[in-house]
């Protein structure tokens, strides 16, 4: 799972009103490289909650991004901080770990990259 | 029994091992689901400027509609609630994240995210009830209401669905339009029994030129789209699928098969490389009876 999905992400249980963002814990982390494209990251760029981006960049051991969301000007010159964006966004992949509901603790486990979010009876 | 897999188990059952390896293995449902899905985008009808979208895939399966999406230069996320189907993906390599999750449950995406969602042959499954927990209506609604939530406005869904009948078709049609999606069913090919597929074609958003539904493929020309007032019983003629068809028995007719058949597999054999006898005046001869 790539940091552009987790934040999308967010818990679905029932009853919890602020399920955003989930907690990432880490086992394993792999990165896989894929091809620059500046205007994917343009357009996905306001969709993009900084604040949970950055933190879960720096829980998955990337710590290269500001920590306050930057001016969407640096977008149109910056090369340099769209290529750390890009790798943040796109390349870091979580193999093996939890996403972790911030309300509940609820665990979702991530078994080959792909997060189980079902939820069990009670939840829905 | 039903040729429907909706009606032998429920889908992370239906899709073990052994079903999610047809998806590698047969080129004709590969052949078929891609097509599918190049209509489905082709029905998105995303702005034409080259910058990838992020799109979602309800059902994604084995990710034969992702690599559609991929070529097609998009990010996607896939939804399936089948493990093994997610297996078959993962080692098809597809660029896509997936995730492991039951559409009926809400998608759980953070609001106003996501640019378009397409579903190939899926969202028939939230009508059935598998485990006693299982309410198809607040399914439906849960499905409908968090895929209103997670699309950008102006958004546009399109689901290829198979309904097993009228009711089904306005089941899942009503609860769309509860949430709040504009849109309606387009029909490729309506007069054809087996050719026929139905796509529910939906915009985020109150009604507004975007939402126009656009026409279904039909080979009259004529146009095919139908919103959800038509319940007339020219439609309940033409709603058999190939999929409810009983399976074609094998023909055996008393003669045998006759000289002309056998001829003309030879030819297909011959055409193929294989090593055949050549054709004689003894070949598909009939046996004496002391035989």
């Amino acid at each position: 799972m790539r940091l552009l999905t987790h934040n999308m992400l967010s818990s679905n249980i029932k009853g919890v009103t602020k399920g955003f963002p989930l907690k990432i814990e880490v086992e394993k982390v792999v990165e896989k490289q894929v091809e620059i494209n500046h205007d994917f990251l343009r357009n996905i760029f306001p969709k993009i909650d900084w604040k949970a981006f950055s933190d879960a960049a720096r829980t998955m051991g990337y710590v290269e991004l500001p920590e306050q969301a930057p001016d969407p000007s640096v977008l149109e010159s910056d090369l340099d901080f769209l290529t750390k964006f890009h790798h943040a966004l796109l390349e870091l992949h979580l193999e093996e770990g939890a996403l972790v509901c911030p309300e509940t603790g609820r665990k979702f486990p991530v078994n080959k990259g792909i997060p189980n979010m079902l939820l069990h009876e009670d939840e829905v | 029994m039903s040729s429907r897999p909706e009606l032998q188990a429920p889908p992370e059952i239906f899709y073990d091992d052994v079903e999610a390896r047809k998806y590698t293995s047969s080129s004709r449902i590969a052949e078929i689901q891609t097509k599918l899905s190049e209509r489905a985008l082709e029905l998105l009808a995303l702005p034409d400027d080259g910058v990838p979208r992020l799109l979602l895939d309800i059902g994604c399966g084995s990710g034969l509609s992702g690599e559609t999406i991929t070529e097609n230069g998009h990010q996607w996320i896939g939804f399936d609630i089948s493990e093994s189907m997610l297996n078959v993906a993962l080692q098809n390599e597809v660029e896509g994240d997936l995730l492991l999750g039951d559409m009926g449950q809400g998608l759980g995406l953070r609001p106003g995210v996501i640019d378009g969602a397409i579903s190939i042959s899926a969202v028939q499954w939230l009508c059935n009830a598998d485990k006693s927990s299982h309410e198809p209506r607040l399914r439906l609604k849960a499905f409908f209401g968090s895929l209103y939530r997670c699309l950008a406005r102006g958004a546009r869904a399109v689901l290829q669905v198979y309904p097993e009948n009228l009711a089904q078709r306005e089941l899942i049609l009503s609860y769309a339009m509860r949430s709040g999606f504009a849109g309606g069913v387009v029909v490729d090919y309506p007069h054809s029994t087996k050719k026929r597929k139905e796509y529910l074609v939906l915009t985020c958003g109150p009604p507004s030129l975007s939402s126009v539904v656009p026409s279904g493929k039909g080979e009259d020309g004529e146009s095919c789209s139908d919103d959800e007032s038509s319940g007339d019983e020219e439609n309940q003629t033409v709603c058999i699928s190939d999929r409810h068809r009983p399976q074609k028995k094998q023909k055996v007719n008393k003669k045998g098969k006759g000289r002309e058949w056998v001829l003309r597999k030879k030819d297909q054999m011959r055409r193929k490389g294989n090593v055949v006898p050549p054709d004689t005046k003894y070949t598909a001869r009939k046996r004496k009876a002391r035989f």
